[in-house]
């Protein structure tokens, strides 16, 4: 074993939060293996995202800027990944839409074997461990990678974003290795990107989220208790496939996985696949008419009522403990 | 247009709470959970019978289909099902469950990919049991073709397919030119998520996944299903990740009901301390 490979990743010139949980899997990695860490930055604005990987106590920072970077396409960036990654004996990055677009591509560009999504690191007879959740984290498998090259995802909210600690990571530039040859038949068309003022939902502190039961009224009644908290919203699958809540919001095993530190469950019967994304909050709240429904079973405070009396009634609650 | 679809049967995902590990933990004990197929590529399989028909006509097949399983005898069942659904021929590849990881399904299939030369690839996104995420993407590098992973729309093109994907942060749309691999998700079946170049724009399929009629899973019966041994498609079957044991997730300490907001907001504030 050698040295982690962080890949970064990069949106309009600065890096995204997600890399942070990646780098905090660096740090341990590298402290078990007796190795190093260097983040790799590419993309658009690469350059300019470069600066802000430097206080992290990584022995360099690799800067990959190319026209051709421009809108991300895994056929453009895996050949350069790859290129970068051969010289190291992990790479990781986080299981972002990113991350698990981009890093099986690398993986099987690299020969190397590929485990995502992994919540812990641990050391083995100097090689790693990984465990990583299965069946919609009904399960935990604890796996190790038999390649010279190692490639994982980590999932975000089991790595604590790391927080600078000073220090300049001195800055490398890498040319661009070109594309991959199937990059001549993809072409990226657009992005449709979905505004929000609310915090990232992976990122916030508090989530609210929503089922289906809010029907028509899911902003209406959700909006007023976010603003409060200064939460996230979220929603569950019925909800977002009622065409409720955008499908971006949707939290789950196949959605977004979210560990904060207060998660509300309103109108929300606690699907598997909805209990899987949400688990790993410190402080569950549930709202719902329905005594019986699941969700009441993770629920640290659960609370039987009709929620388009109660959220409304809890806003003004909250305001007042709040003062 | 030929289609080749990857289908996984796995554990009831409905169920998944029942799974169950031996104090020994060096097994995922699914004993008593009835085998279905992975939803995500039970979707696939839907977009691509809607990619070889015109909804307005479905019986007309438009193209072919073939679905592919990795698996003992008993996944036939999956197969017999996925046939009587639409799909025009089926294979398996023999081998067992647990001497298969991402990357040697993957190395296989662009074996098998290479024999029935398919102009798409389909799959679901990540098989719910395994949940790793990675089959599609790995096959699409072994075969240097450009992907769209995480699709939840498709339209096909002349030569190519427009894919609408469900990304961090909103939906990003790339055009792939044939042969390519395609990984669905959920709303991949939603009415109007998948047309080929000779369904009507403004004709609407139904939510969801098709269903079998009864005469069809008759009729599916007599359809090829070939037996291919995975060895004939990867001689090199070692596998790169391997899972030494498997752990109950930590159980959540069982929380309270309170009777009203104030007693909630209360709790929160000076119990919790997360206010």
């Amino acid at each position: 074993m050698a040295d982690v490979l962080v890949v970064a990743e990069v949106a309009e010139g600065k890096l995204k939060k997600t890399t942070h949980s990646a780098i905090t899997f660096a740090q341990k990695a590298a402290a078990t293996i007796g190795g190093t860490f260097s983040i790799l930055v590419i993309g658009d604005g690469a350059g300019k995202a470069a600066a802000e990987a430097q206080g992290f106590g990584a022995a360099k920072i690799l800067v990959v800027e190319d026209a051709s970077l421009k809108n991300y396409l895994a056929e453009r960036y895996a050949p350069t990944v790859a290129a970068i990654g051969k010289n190291y004996g992990v790479v990781v990055g986080t299981a972002s839409a990113y991350g698990k677009d981009l890093l099986p591509r690398v993986a099987a560009r690299l020969g190397a074997g590929y485990a995502s999504d992994i919540t812990e690191v641990t050391p083995e007879n100097g090689n790693l461990r990984y465990k990583r959740p299965m069946f919609a984290g009904n399960a935990f498998g604890i796996c190790s990678i038999s390649t010279p090259i190692q490639v994982v995802s980590v999932r975000q909210s089991a790595f604590a974003a790391a927080e600078p600690t000073g220090g300049q990571s001195p800055v490398e530039t890498v040319a661009y290795a070109g594309p991959s040859k199937a990059a001549e038949r993809v072409e990226f068309v657009s992005f449709d990107q979905v505004k929000s003022a609310r915090p990232e939902l992976t990122e916030a502190r508090v989530v609210v989220s929503g089922g289906r039961a809010l029907k028509e009224k899911f902003n209406q009644v959700l909006d007023p208790l976010a603003d409060v908290l200064g939460a996230a919203v979220g929603a569950s699958r019925a909800a977002c496939d009622a065409g409720y809540a955008p499908s971006d919001l949707q939290v789950g095993q196949t959605g977004k996985i979210v560990a904060p530190q207060l998660y509300f469950a309103i109108g929300i019967s606690g699907a598997i696949q909805h209990l899987a994304g949400m688990k790993g909050s410190k402080v569950i709240v549930a709202i719902n008419k329905d005594a019986d429904a699941p969700i009441f079973q993770v629920a640290d405070y659960g609370l039987v009522a009709d929620l388009f009396a109660t959220v409304p009634e809890l806003v003004k609650g909250i305001q007042a403990a709040k003062g | 247009m030929k289609i080749l679809v990857a289908l996984k049967r796995v554990a009831d995902p409905d169920n998944a709470n029942k799974v169950k590990i031996p104090a020994s933990g060096e097994k995922i004990d699914t004993t008593g959970l009835e085998w279905k197929p992975n939803p995500f590529d039970e979707y696939a399989l839907e977009a691509a019978l809607r990619l070889t028909e015109n909804g307005t006509q479905p019986k007309v097949r438009a193209g072919e289909v073939v679905v592919v399983t990795f698996g003992p005898k008993e996944t036939e069942t999956t197969l017999r099902a996925a046939l009587a659904t639409g799909a025009d021929k089926a294979i398996r590849v023999d081998a067992a469950d647990d001497k298969l990881d991402g990357d040697l399904v993957a190395r296989a299939l662009k074996a098998l990919v290479e024999k029935e030369k398919p102009d798409v690839v389909l799959m679901g996104k990540q098989a719910v049991d395994g949940d790793s995420n990675q089959v599609g993407q790995i096959l699409a590098e072994l075969l240097d073709w450009p992907m769209a992973t995480f699709a939840a729309t498709i339209r096909e093109e002349a030569g190519a397919l427009l894919v609408g994907r469900e990304v961090d942060g909103g939906v990003s749309t790339l055009r792939v030119k044939l042969p390519a691999v395609v990984t669905v998700d959920l709303r991949i079946v939603a009415p109007t998520s998948v047309y080929s170049t000779k369904t009507p724009q403004t004709h609407k399929y139904n939510d969801g996944v098709r269903f079998a009629a009864l005469p069809a899973i008759m009729a599916a019966k007599k359809k090829p299903l070939v037996e291919v041994k995975l060895a004939d498609l990867a001689p090199e079957q070692a596998m790169k990740v391997s899972y030494h044991g498997f752990a109950a997730p930590p159980a959540r300490k069982a929380g309270i009901k309170v009777k009203d907001v104030s007693e909630l907001v209360s709790k929160l504030k000076n119990e919790a301390k997360v206010l």
